[in-house]
């Protein structure tokens, strides 16, 4: 592999970040590269820092040391590198956070329209073929608040696929639903990552992450911990607190 | 019981009572519209992060809210002369009702933002969208559906209060009442017919609120 | 200007006592009937209930200021002979029943509606149930609110002052006009009604905050 394909099919890289929250030390030498098309999970308990990691590839926070490149921008800081990166990432979030004042039509419309410019017509013919796409369109005009949490998340998913991104981050997305709704988001993700986008998840779902999954990471106190391809970690992990954490985890399912 | 009623006296004045029923609805619509002005501006201070900016919207929040309405308009009404501002009687009230509201204002409007969930600003800016487009798109509506019905109520109790007024003889319904008694002695007719007035106003005021809530705030949220 | 001393100071006073009255029996005697109004206000009857809404609306749809008109000349047209502050008492007895009934009313609703049911299955009645189920509840949630219009009636008093009651604005009223310094007598008028007032206030937010924390 010549250096220049090694540019092209890398999509997100981390150098050396450091991220703080006053004198908490979140995020400690974070290194990560990500290809196109490649699917990673993210595991660790609770504060271990994996979510913030996510957060700060879209910059919903701010790093106090390192580089972050996405698609080959360098995240500077300047507005127009944010604005470049967003554009390219798409995210879930754990608690969907839909717009509840805006129809679910209305809800995957409004990037389209107001970050890529379409008219209202073109946004909603693409906000309704992605409502396709997670088998959602006949509640395209309900408001969130009317649909359950399932349906809520897939929606979210459509409303984040509306910007066409690159790259799709899930922040824990089937956390906060009720057990009898998981699945239809995952099949919904596996789905997804069939289709060959590139997907950075945070998620304790380990059928996901052995099904899905190129790499799977653990993350402890704000460290990365250890990175193995599926069937290594849950079979062979290195580390004591991988272990410590697989077993609490299984344990459960 | 041999009071006999006469309510003919003060029908006579009945231009007079619209004129001033006038004079009441401008005092509550400048006075709520200044009000709003003090509530924005007050809401920045109060949510800044630097307390030298912080602690005066407090204190200010504070002394309005706990003192009765007539003594700040008595102290508005002696103070702006002092302070070189020469205003009519009604000009005066308007700035004593934007202040008093004002400071209701700043806090109902300090609760609507603060019940914007912190996701809901997330995924927009996860979308793409800038600082403005987030505040106007995702945060406005739903802030402004949250303030509304308090917002609304404090219109109504401002435009009631707006009676206070008379105290430094402003132009509105009260003062206009008070003169009718006077000279026609009816305090009884006039008080009633008066009451009667502002009874409509705010059932009406009411009325056209709850429509407006209907229309434009109409999407369900549980 | 005249200076402002210790007999001026004294006038002051003399009002704030009529002030604290005049608080005071128009929360209790407002208290007493805000019970009957919220009771009727959430009764079975359909009558009744319109009658109590019917009430709350007058009083909360017209100004305090009127209400305090009406009541002293329309007492004294009923041909009892009344004092001028019997009337006022009366004028915010009223006022209050009907912000108290209201308050009341919300809190009654807020209780669990499970209470109402155990108590049914318990086979208590109607009295036992309201008085020793029902209201303790409800009273407590409305604190908050309670001890609010507490506030908003003090300051509601200083209205009785342009009926020509003498409490603590009017007298600030007569020793600013003796003295001609607005300002100052102002100032001091306004900083007892802020003693007053202010620690209730904060006292009602401070319960308001722990209960909506107890509640989650």
């Amino acid at each position: 592999m010549t250096a220049s394909d090694n540019t092209q099919s890398m999509l997100i890289s981390l150098e050396k970040v450091e991220k703080w929250y006053g004198a908490f030390h979140a995020l400690k030498d974070i290194n990560l590269t990500v290809r196109k098309g490649e699917k990673i999970v993210l595991c660790g308990p609770s504060g271990s820092g994996k979510s913030t990691l996510i957060r700060c590839i879209n910059v919903l926070e701010t790093i106090e040391g390192g580089r972050i490149t996405v698609g080959g921008r360098v995240l500077d800081g300047s507005s127009k590198a944010v604005d470049a990166i967003r554009r390219e990432v798409g995210m879930v979030f754990q608690s969907f956070n839909l717009f509840t004042h805006m129809t679910v039509l209305q809800n995957c419309a409004l990037a389209p329209m107001r970050v890529r410019g379409m008219s209202r017509a073109e946004a909603e013919t693409l906000a309704r073929k992605y409502l396709e796409r997670v088998r959602i369109l006949d509640q395209a005009d309900k408001y969130p608040a009317q649909l359950s949490g399932g349906q809520q998340q897939r929606v979210a998913i459509a409303r984040a696929l509306c910007l066409e991104p690159k790259i799709m981050l899930f922040d824990e997305p089937t956390s906060a639903l009720d057990p009898e709704m998981v699945k239809e988001v995952l099949d919904t993700m596996i789905s997804l990552a069939r289709d060959g986008m590139t997907m950075i998840c945070v998620t304790h779902e380990m059928g996901f992450a052995r099904q899905v999954a190129d790499r799977v990471i653990f993350m402890a106190s704000g460290e990365i911990i250890e990175e193995a391809e599926p069937d290594v970690f849950f079979t062979s992990p290195k580390h004591e607190r991988t272990k410590t954490f697989l077993g609490e985890i299984l344990a459960h399912h | 019981m041999n009071y006999q009623f006469d309510f003919g006296a003060v029908f006579e004045r009945a231009p007079e009572l619209l004129w001033a029923t006038l004079g009441t609805f401008g005092l509550a619509f400048a006075g709520m519209a200044l009000a709003l002005v003090i509530g924005v501006v007050g809401v920045i201070g109060r949510t800044s992060p630097n307390k030298i900016v912080r602690a005066p919207v407090i204190a200010f929040v504070e002394i309005v809210r706990n003192t009765p309405f007539l003594v700040q308009i008595f102290y508005i009404y002696f103070a702006l002369p002092l302070m070189g501002i020469r205003l009519n009687p009604t000009a005066t009230a308007i700035i004593a009702l934007g202040i008093n509201g004002g400071a209701y204002a700043i806090e109902i409007i300090r609760g609507g933002v603060e019940s914007i969930g912190k996701g809901q600003v997330e995924a927009g800016y996860a979308l793409g969208l800038h600082k403005a487009d987030v505040f106007r798109l995702i945060v406005l509506k739903p802030a402004l559906r949250a303030i509304y019905p308090s917002l609304t109520s404090q219109f109504i109790m401002l435009t009631l209060t707006t009676s206070v007024c008379t105290s430094i003889a402003a132009y509105e319904l009260t003062s206009a009442a008070q003169r009718i008694e006077s000279d026609t002695f009816r305090s009884f007719e006039v008080y009633f017919l008066v009451t009667g007035i502002y009874l409509v106003i705010s059932t009406v005021m009411m009325g056209i609120f709850a429509l407006i809530s209907r229309r434009y705030f109409s999407y369900p949220t549980r | 200007m005249g200076p402002i001393g210790a007999n001026e100071f004294l006038f002051i006073l003399q009002g704030l006592k009529w002030t604290a009255l005049l608080a005071i029996i128009g929360f209790i005697g407002g208290g007493v009937f805000g019970i009957l109004i919220a009771v009727t206000r959430v009764s079975k009857s359909a009558a009744a209930r319109a009658i109590a809404a019917a009430y709350i609306g007058l009083f909360q749809g017209t100004p305090l200021l009127m209400q305090l008109f009406v009541v002293y000349y329309g007492v004294a047209l009923v041909g009892i002979n009344v004092s001028a502050w019997l009337a006022v008492a009366i004028a915010f007895t009223l006022h209050a029943s009907a912000f108290l009934g209201e308050i009341w009313r919300g809190s009654i609703q807020a209780v669990p509606k499970g209470q109402t049911e155990a108590a049914n299955a318990l086979g208590l009645h109607y009295v036992s149930r309201m008085k020793d189920v029902i209201l303790p509840q409800a009273l407590k949630i409305s604190m908050p609110a309670t001890i609010g219009f507490l506030v908003q009636l003090i300051k509601g008093t200083s209205l009785a002052a342009i009926v020509g009651f003498i409490e603590l604005a009017r007298a600030g009223q007569i020793i600013s006009n003796q003295t001609y310094r607005p300002l100052l007598v102002f100032g001091i008028v306004g900083t007892i009604y802020f003693i007053i007032c202010w620690p209730l206030s904060h006292f009602g937010t401070a319960l308001e905050k722990r209960m909506a924390k107890a509640a989650r």
